[in-house]
């Protein structure tokens, strides 16, 4: 198996980290190598957060190049016109509908753009769009919008669901895991 | 068994498992979580130091005491310890010592870029770099060895993407070792004057040699013939990005990046017929593989600054740099990191911003309010320099000056390196304003404990200093306290104290909004009423995140009767603001309010 890329991207705090790391251990349950790799520090204070996952027989680089990443899960719906050079062609999209403005457009210097998920159809064969938050607070807790997305994504993915369960049983503690594992089945079946 | 951990974790489980006890350092990204890490394992002692030259002398003792010592930092955390690096690479070290240098190209969060394989050649310290966790675990416990077995200080340099990158890493049972500390004197050996210094000097030279020797049989320079066409010498992370493009290439793996194993490089030079060598930032291999007759490519087609990629190395070798499928550019809207919600940094540099002076700045989360719209940091350059800076900036101004510089420094920092220079604006007559931003912790890298916390690395209750009494005993006379979510007092505070001649300090305290151990949700959340806002955007100049501007539609305002001229209104977020209510003491129409 070649080794295949995830990109994770999003805004500071939305639990991107968390969620790259779920992944990397359901990868490693499936007995698979697996690297992941962000960056931390400034890029907390509101700024992009990415994390890359890449996975297979074996693994060198934790972060892939252009046109490589079969699947981007962007948590931020403008940030995911940052990184499609990144995806293969015909890589897949999971798209948050969720918008966060940046400075420039709270300040009204900058206009958020409004025909993402349509431009970015038209390039891209398969973007699954999310209202992630929504489904977040129908699963009882509205910071599981990285768990809802997890969902998403391993319906993407050829693993078995126990797999998920079983980290996702790991992560969470008992007071959160049941609007996780909600949430994770929200996502999974859009 | 089998776990995934970061760079920095693996690093602190590796002198874990090789039953290292002792380890001291001062935070800084990318190397913090390694500290962080170490300080949880049983049985171990771990501490913070106010700096890095503090933490390696500390490390120094416990060496020469017989302990095994790790000191870890960043990259210019070494520019700090290098006084006392520099020596005891005379030295030697009795017990072992390991020195973690954490690098950061792309200046990710640092303030340059320098590359630290530069120190070991300078100090004539040998260096390993791994290039994943599972190597970062393994190479620290050989660093370990060799420190032992040549009596030398040792590096270990990560980079930031081997820092925060996490990859699976097999655990391996803790080892105890025996207790080796003992008083032991030998004065010959770690008395540096002269003529000690001068025999210890030429000692170096002969541990060089053999580690030199000891580079040529290191199992982790390891040659991987494959394809002769081409051959790459190469270490760290750039090792994998290679391999990940090109998998049929021959390589030389370096894990010990200082000294280089010369022959090993020969051979290798001898059986491929394009040689490169491939490295992020100075052409460390290269010159002295060119130095040795060999003919290689580096700088010439790879990039100096900035650390590597896939498609970076992929694009240097053979040229291949398309974009299959995108949009058309198109310009999107940044996301610069910003201060907080509630960020008691805010108000402090409103105020500053306003008063027309020059504010030589420091390191942490407030150097953050260079930015727009604050606007309000003129200088940064290292920790503690904000002082010195301010000082000399005003006696060159002389009477222009007088009360128009003032210098801005964190807690931590002030701790880290501002004392000094702030006693030397009182013993030199300065006449500058010094404001110490005190959040009561070291925000900028994730809250860790200083001396003046009153907490220790591993959580022990301790003394915390008192800012003020420490600022009056190093000759400062005038010194002020303020809370800077109170904008009217700070304003007219700061006012003062720069009008007074000779130097002040002033102390603005509020902890940082991040901070659990304070528990302070700084107030309720709150709103704008859309009937009394004027639209004067005064609010929108904190550049807090919750406020956004809305332009108003229609011509007279379809949301509200409005007066033809007003352009919008401002609204805030209920789900991010904190309430601290600088935009409520700003406001002058008393539109922002208590959410009902
Ligand atoms: C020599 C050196 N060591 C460490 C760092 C990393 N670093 C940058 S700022 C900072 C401390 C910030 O704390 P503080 O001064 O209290 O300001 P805050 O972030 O809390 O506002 C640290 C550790 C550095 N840049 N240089």
């Amino acid at each position: 198996m070649d080794t295949k890329g995830i990109l994770i991207a999003g805004v500071g705090g939305q639990g991107i980290l968390l969620a790259s790391d779920i992944l990397c251990r359901v990868m490693m349950a499936a007995d698979l190598d697996v690297k992941k790799s962000e960056v931390h520090g400034m890029a907390q204070r509101g700024g992009c957060v990415t994390s890359h996952v890449r996975y297979g027989q074996k693994v060198y680089s934790p972060i892939a190049r252009k046109n490589d990443v079969d699947i981007l899960v962007s948590f931020e719906k403008m940030d995911t016109l940052r990184y499609l050079y990144f995806l293969k062609p015909e890589g897949t999209i999971i798209i948050n509908t969720e918008e966060l403005y940046p400075p420039a457009v709270n300040l009204g210097d900058a206009v958020y753009p409004e025909d993402i998920i349509e431009s970015v159809r038209q390039l891209f064969g398969i973007v699954k769009v999310v209202d992630a938050t929504g489904l977040a607070v129908r699963a009882g807790n509205i910071r599981a919008v990285n768990t809802v997305l997890l969902g998403t994504l391993s319906s993407c993915l050829p693993l078995p669901l126990e797999i998920w369960e079983t980290v996702l049983k790991n992560t969470f503690l008992p007071k959160l895991l049941e609007a996780n594992l909600k949430a994770f089945q929200l996502g999974r079946a859009v | 068994m089998k776990e995934l951990l970061s760079g920095n974790e693996a690093i602190a489980r590796g002198a874990y498992e090789c039953g290292v006890r002792f380890a001291a350092g001062y935070p800084g990204t990318p190397s913090t979580e390694i500290m962080e890490a170490f300080a949880t394992y049983e049985g171990v002692y771990a501490e913070w130091a106010p700096n890095e030259k503090v933490a390696m002398e500390v490390g120094i003792g416990a060496a020469l005491a017989g302990a095994r010592v790790m000191v870890v930092m960043k990259h210019v955390g070494v520019n700090v310890a290098a006084d006392p690096l520099f020596t005891v690479s005379y030295t030697g070290i009795n017990g072992a010592l390991v020195v973690v240098s954490a690098d950061d190209p792309s200046l990710h969060s640092s303030q340059n870029e320098q590359d630290n394989r530069n120190y070991a050649k300078f100090m004539k310290i040998p260096m390993l770099e791994p290039s994943d966790s599972q190597e970062a675990k393994e190479f620290i416990k050989i660093a370990f060895e060799i420190s032992e077995r040549f009596d030398t200080p040792v590096f270990l340099r990560s980079t930031t993407r081997v820092s925060h990158s996490k990859s699976v890493v097999t655990l391996e049972a803790p080892k105890t070792m025996e207790d080796r500390t003992a008083i032991r004197c030998n004065a010959e050996k770690y008395v540096m004057v002269p003529m000690n210094a001068r025999k210890r000097r030429v000692e170096v030279e002969k541990r060089m040699r053999l580690l030199e020797a000891f580079a040529e049989n290191f199992p982790e320079n390891r040659m991987e013939i494959n394809d002769p066409e081409v051959g790459i010498i190469t270490a760290g992370m750039s090792y994998h990005y290679a391999k990940d493009v090109f998998p049929d290439y021959s390589y030389v793996k370096l894990g010990m990046v200082h000294p280089l194993p010369v022959g090993l490089i020969r051979e290798f030079a001898s059986r491929v017929r394009k040689l490169y060598a491939l490295e992020e930032l100075d052409p460390f291999i290269e010159e002295q593989v060119r130095a040795l007759g060999i003919e290689v490519t580096g700088k010439a087609i790879f990039p100096y600054t900035n650390e590597f990629n896939p498609g970076i190395v992929e694009q240097a070798i053979i040229g291949h740099d398309k974009i299959l499928r995108t949009l058309p550019e198109r310009q999107l809207p940044l996301r610069p990191p910003n201060l907080c919600p509630g960020c008691p940094h805010r108000g402090l540099f409103y105020v500053l911003g306003r008063l027309k002076v020059f504010i030589s700045g420091d390191i942490g989360c407030y150097t953050l309010s260079f930015m727009k719209p604050l606007d309000a940091l003129h200088s940064c350059i290292c920790m503690g320099a904000s002082i010195g800076m301010a000082h000399g900036m005003s006696k060159a101004l002389g009477e222009k000056g007088r009360g128009k510089v003032v210098g801005v420094i964190g807690d931590s920092t002030f701790l880290h390196s501002g004392m000094t220079p702030l006693l030397n604006m009182a013993y030199n007559h300065s006449d500058a304003l010094i404001v110490i931003c005190d959040n009561l912790t070291t925000a900028m890298t994730g809250m860790q404990e200083h001396p003046a916390t009153g907490f220790t690395l591993q959580g022990e209750k301790t003394m915390g200093v008192d800012l003020a009494k420490l600022v009056r005993a190093l000759g400062i006379k005038s010194v002020r306290l303020v809370d800077p979510y109170d904008l009217k007092k700070t304003r007219t505070v700061l006012k003062e104290e720069l009008a007074k001649p000779g130097p002040s300090v002033v102390i603005s305290r509020r902890a940082c909004v991040l901070f659990k151990r304070e528990k302070l949700s700084p107030g309720k959340p709150l709103r704008v009423d859309p009937e009394k806002c004027t639209g004067c955007r005064l609010c929108l100049g904190l550049g807090c995140p919750p406020i956004a501007w809305k332009k108003l539609v229609g011509p007279s305002g379809d949301q509200k009767k409005k007066g033809e001229k007003q352009q919008g209104i401002a609204v805030i977020d209920l789900n991010i603001c904190s309430g601290c209510g600088l935009c409520r003491q700003l406001c002058k129409s008393d539109a922002i309010v208590e959410q009902i």
